[in-house]
């Protein structure tokens, strides 16, 4: 294996595209575990942290961009982040010990394409958009636009995501995230949604972005799920309508982790209670 | 034995390998490293159950910088059959029995160089079939690990797998049984857990043609380290010292050998010091878990509570060699009651998973955990208090316990009327919160001893013992010392010695250290003691016998003796080299009053209804300890095997595939409790002391894992309104129980 | 394979080392610079007794990569105490008694000691949640809690 420290993107998009078994390293917490648990390691691990920008929480138009080697707790640190999109900033800090919100970075979470993701279902309800740098130049994808399967993503040879764009967040709105471990922490999600509200001036429903993790292939947005809730307040109804759309949609696995019945139950469970959340950070009253 | 007045016991002072544990300077056993060293490396078999056909090292051995390649034909088969499963548990001979087998391994320069190494040995395998359920093992047709070590007693009606069978008990169940107002019969499992510690298993070795060898390694027993490898390698005793390092947890899963003999071997014939260290992966897949079981229990009780006939049969599951476990369980299932009709048995089952090893109070939790559920339902049932049913039933002095001794002076009344009386008891519960109790026993153990003190000219103490100081041992034991010598605690220095500096000692378990360890110190002290008497008379020109030690002095013991001031240990040793030489104090034995020990446990637990989550709410513990030497380390014992149990309880689980692979040899996927999964564990210290000790002295550590299994699933059931009978109580278990 | 050259600094020491490109910065510390405090528990990130801080941070040292340090600062246990004086984290886990066989120490006191310089005043919960990836098998955690406590109030001035 050879380690190499990238300078700039242009230089890190051409080491990953030029031999078979590149891999980038951000905060190297899913990549030294897979090195250590497979006894195999990559060709070349590209070292993305000095690329510069690549660790800058920017504003941006009025949303925030977020570079791929911020840490987790570099986002638990920035206020201005944390007041705009606390679910997503909430998703990202449950990755993993203190010690790993040292090191692991959203974007690196996205890439690992793990179903179980907590940054995912979030980034997919605030409808964050990556942008990747490739050998053909740069371009802007939705997140939901990258998702493909377990350990996948539609990233190509070469394709680095350099950053993430959470949009301006609207007017009355609030986004949280919620997921479902055996313990309280140190844990794979078991089932874990992320809501994303927008509430008209009476305090209803305008808009709504429902997530799940944990629980199908790749996280899921749940159309039918957030329908149940836009014109409402949450009531009773509209709470178990979410849900059991929220069940509908999951197509899970049985594992060591949770069993099919538990995860579809769950991921209701943790979706209409992210609701409530988001709903009353959005100022919404219960 | 009346309460005695102490000026050291009792008292919390800072631990004298404390200062070297919080700035990094201890040495547990992966911090060595020696000149010219090699690195190993273990291969393991990926298959349950598989022959061996053929390994063909010779790419490995090819590879610069590997210096030795071992396979299990570098081992001879031994004349002890127990030395033998050993053996073959390190290194597989024509079989892989489990999922983590050892099968070959390699010594080379550098870590990467012995890892690339056992990527080039090839394995042929010829799958057999497998079997890691235990009532699956026991049927007949199962899969059978080893031929002809059935146990005798047994028929046809199960399988060779089943290598032991024990019954215990007194009276006549049939009569028992038809004096009940209530009879509950109940079926439970519990999955096989882990000790968890947290130090993975690693040694250094060093052994050299002539046969002289040097083994630094973590382990709780060096002289069983040493008799076993010297087995195995052939080599005489004396020859292979031990020395035990810091030991970084063990909790029984490091009482035997696992790497010790392969690195000795790769040693021998690379001729050079090899270190070895286990992986996480491997402690989970290659280590002494603890035993699954499946368990039986049938108990009647009368409306007003008392127990009148109790019934267990304990399936135990121990992995894929002969073992002798169960035995524990059928012993410590009903200890904690006085009963008239009573019967236990027990089966050991073999499978196709790693050889079970001690697991702090080995066999006991899982047996007193399904008698506690069915007292806890039929206190549900007859509408009774769960404590006065218990103190109603409770084992107390006199009382012939079911395993057939009768008790001496015991505890369990005095705890359970301690945790009656505690405000934890009679607080209000919250909304999907349930309070659970259970009682809890073990056995405690005494064992063989070797405890060696000099006193030196300086007025300061040295002591050598031979157990490996695990929670801080080395402190209780120094205070002992001090207190039988009557001088101040920082005289004195403790060490642990290797395996030529101070005779056998058996291996730190069964709670054993500080009452054995504590007598022979003890015994020590008065040696030291009688000979500084006498070199007090000799000085004093007066007869011997008229010499007495009081509060670390020598005087004569009346007006009669002779009028002379006091003479301090400080005094009598600064002037030894005049009066016949060093002084100082041995004893070797085998004490055997231990005295058993049990313990009550109060727990509330909140269950989430929509997710099966449970939280930890409030932990309260009693425990009868006899006499807590150190008691922030006795607490530190009631909290540490109370968490243990908690985990045990809730979420710890070895999972097996289909395919009898280990799904989850990891701290991600077996799950220990962390930090923020509890609430602080509130210990309260029961002394009645232990008439078989001169302080009084119980063995303490393992009574606190027995309760928490029934405490907490006790409590889940009372807060769903559901029993449960299976452990993990893992949440969608729980989810689907509620329904 | 062809090592790398890495300069750093360790507990304020100028330090290089060679290392392999995977080699761990755990590895690193313990098998090249002899500083052994930091254990291995589980090499994957999973029980923090190889926590040490690197520029500022808390971080397993298990996922690091040697080769990442360049010109980073690293801090280890061993660099904790000064002038035979031990830091209130160490002081109070030993007069709590908050240890007992010592293996997961070391990461807890760095972790601790992170803590503590983040949030002068802790509640219980933020100990409980920000040791969580600590694992200690031994104690419970309750003693340990109560240490990290009581040295927040120490050097806040305050009794506990």
């Amino acid at each position: 294996m050879r380690y190499i420290v990238a300078k700039n993107s242009r230089d890190a998009v051409a080491l990953l595209g030029a031999g078979d078994g590149a891999q980038p390293i951000a905060g190297g917490t899913d990549v030294l575990v897979q090195m250590k648990l497979s006894g195999v390691a990559p060709s070349v691990l590209v070292d993305l942290k000095k690329i510069p920008g690549i660790r800058d929480i920017v504003l941006e138009d009025g949303g925030i961009r977020i570079g791929a080697c911020v840490s987790g707790a570099e986002m638990g640190e920035n206020d201005a982040l944390k007041n705009m999109w606390p679910g997503v900033v909430e998703a990202v800090e449950l990755i993993g010990s203190t010690q790993v919100q040292g090191r692991a970075t959203m974007v690196g979470n996205l890439c690992n394409g793990s179903p179980a993701a907590d940054s995912v279902p979030a980034l997919l309800a605030a409808e964050a958009i990556a942008r990747i740098e490739g050998q053909d130049g740069q371009r802007d994808i939705p997140v939901f636009g990258l998702l493909e399967g377990p350990g996948r993503t539609k990233l190509g040879k070469g394709d680095l995501i350099t950053s993430v764009l959470l949009p301006k967040a609207a007017k009355n709105s609030a986004d949280a995230y919620l997921r479902f471990i055996p313990r309280t922490e140190m844990d794979i999600a078991v089932a874990s949604a992320g809501v994303n509200l927008q509430l008209d001036e009476a305090g209803v429903v305008a808009a709504a972005k429902v997530a799940l993790g944990a629980v199908a292939p790749t996280a899921v947005l749940v159309e039918d799920a957030a329908a149940a809730l836009i014109g409402t307040r949450l009531d009773e109804a509209a709470v178990k309508q979410c849900a059991e759309a929220c069940e509908k949609a999951c197509n899970p696995i049985d594992d060591k982790r949770g069993t099919i019945e538990f995860r579809t139950k769950v991921a209701g469970v943790m979706a209409t209670r992210a609701a409530k959340i988001a709903f009353q950070r959005a100022g919404g009253l219960l | 034995m009346s309460k005695q007045d102490f000026k050291i016991l009792g008292t919390r002072p800072i631990r004298p390998d404390g200062l070297d544990k919080v700035t990094g300077k201890a040495m547990f056993g992966a911090d060595k490293s020696v000149t010219g060293m090699l690195h190993a490396r273990i291969l393991r078999s990926p298959h349950a159950h598989a022959e061996i056909v053929s390994i063909d090292t010779s790419k490995a051995k090819a590879l610069p910088g590997v210096k030795a390649v071992i396979t299990g034909a570098d081992f001879d088969e031994l004349k002890n059959r127990w030395t033998g499963y050993t053996s073959q548990n390190c290194m597989a001979q024509d079989r892989a029995l489990y999922d983590g087998h050892a099968v070959a391994a390699v010594a080379a320069i550098s870590k990467s160089i012995a890892a690339a190494a056992l990527k080039l040995i090839e394995v042929e395998y010829n799958l057999l079939p497998h079997v890691t359920d235990v009532d699956e093992a026991m049927k007949p047709g199962a899969p059978v690990l080893h031929v002809g070590v059935k146990a005798r007693k047994l028929g046809d009606e199960v399988s060779g797998n089943t290598v032991g069978y024990y019954s215990f008990g007194h009276g006549d169940l049939e009569t028992g049984f038809a004096e009940a107002d209530e009879v509950i019969e109940r079926s439970f499992k519990t999955a096989a857990t882990h000790q968890g510690y947290i130090e993975p298993h690693a040694c250094l070795a060093d052994l050299g043609s002539d046969g002289r060898g040097e083994l630094w390694c973590s382990t709780q027993g060096h002289y069983n380290v040493r008799l076993i490898c010297a087995e195995i390698l052939d080599i005489e005793e004396s020859q292979l010292r031990v020395t035990a390092s810091e030991i970084g947890g063990g909790f029984g899963g490091k009482t035997t050998v696992f790497i010790e003999p392969v690195a000795l071997m790769l040693s021998r014939k690379s001729g050079k010091p090899v270190k070895a260290v286990m992986t996480r992966d491997e402690v989970f897949r290659a280590s002494g878990p603890t035993m699954s079981s499946s368990m039986d229990i049938k108990i009647g009780m009368s409306k007003d509570g008392r127990i009148t006939a109790a019934q267990a049969k304990l399936r135990y599951q121990g992995g894929a060699f002969p073992y002798q476990m169960v035995m524990m369980g059928a012993m410590s299932a009903f200890a904690a009651y006085d009963l008239d009709h009573v019967q236990s048995e027990g089966w050991d089952v073999m499978t196709n998973r790693p050889k079970m090893i001690s697991y702090r109070a080995p066999g006991a939790p899982m047996a007193v955990y399904a008698v506690e559920a069915v007292v806890d339902e039929l206190c549900q049932k007859l509408e009774l208090d769960p404590i006065d049913t218990r103190l109603k039933n409770a084992a107390r002095e006199g009382t012939k316990s079911s395993y057939g001794p009768t008790f001496k002076a015991i505890g369990l009344v005095e705890a359970l009327e301690a945790a009656k009386a505690h405000p934890h008891y009679s607080a209000p519960l919250a909304e999907n919160t349930g309070r659970g109790v259970s009682c809890g026993f073990w056995f405690n153990f005494g064992g063989q001893v070797s405890v060696s003190m000099a006193i030196n000219a300086d007025g300061t103490v040295n002591l050598i013992e031979g157990n490996p100081d695990i929670g801080g041992s080395r402190a209780s034991i120094s205070m002992m010392a001090a207190e039988a010598l009557g001088i101040p605690l920082d005289r004195i220095r403790t060490i642990v010695g290797d395996t030529a500096s101070v005779g056998f000692s058996d291996v730190t378990d069964g709670s054993r250290v500080t009452f054995a360890v504590g007598i022979a110190t003890i015994n020590a002290a008065n040696a030291a003691i009688k000979e500084m008497c006498k070199r007090a008379a000799m000085i004093w020109e007066i007869d011997e016998d008229a010499v007495e030690w009081v509060d670390g002095a020598a005087q004569p013991t009346g007006h009669n003796a002779g009028e002379f001031p006091p003479m301090s240990l400080a005094e009598i040793a600064a002037v030894s080299g005049k009066t016949g030489g060093p002084i100082a104090g041995h004893h070797e034995g085998a004490p055997d009053k231990a005295g058993v020990s049990f313990g009550v446990h109060l727990v509330d637990v909140e269950v989430d209804p929509e997710t099966g989550f449970t939280a930890v709410k409030r932990y309260t513990a009693f425990q009868d300890v006899g006499k807590a030497i150190h008691p922030a380390y006795v607490e530190g014992q009631i909290q540490g095997g109370a968490v243990q149990g908690i985990g045990w309880a809730l979420n710890e689980e070895y999972i097996y595939g289909e395919d009898g692979r280990l799904q989850n040899p990891g701290f991600l996927d077996y799950r220990i409790p962390v930090a923020s999964d509890l609430p602080m564990i509130d210990p309260v210290i029961i002394e009645v002391p232990n008439p078989g000790h001169p302080f009084g002295v119980r063995g303490c550590g393992e009574t606190a894992i027995v309760p928490p299994l029934a405490a907490v699933s006790n409590g889940v059931s009372r807060a769903i309104g559901k029993r449960m009978f299976e452990l993990p109580m893992s949440p969608p278990k729980i989810l689907k129980a509620i329904g | 394979m062809s090592k790398i050259h890495v300069s750093t600094y360790v507990n304020g020491d100028a330090v290089e080392f060679l290392c392999e490109p995977g080699e761990t910065l755990l590895d690193v510390l313990r098998d090249r610079l002899n500083l052994t405090g930091a254990k291995e528990g589980c090499g994957t990130g999973d029980c923090g007794a190889c926590s040490v801080m690197l520029d500022g941070r808390l971080v397993a040292s298990c996922l690091v990569l040697g080769a990442e340090v360049e010109g980073s600062a690293v801090e280890t246990v061993e660099g904790i105490a000064t002038d035979d004086a031990l830091h209130p984290v160490q002081k109070k886990l030993l007069e709590h008694a908050a240890l007992q066989c010592g293996i997961c120490t070391p990461g807890i006191v760095v972790a601790a000691k992170a803590l503590l310089e983040k949030n002068a005043d802790p509640s219980e919960e933020e100990v409980r949640y920000w040791l969580a990836g600590n694992l200690c098998r031994c104690t419970g955690y309750d003693k340990i809690i109560r240490a990290v406590l009581d040295a927040a109030a120490e050097m806040r001035g305050v009794s506990a």
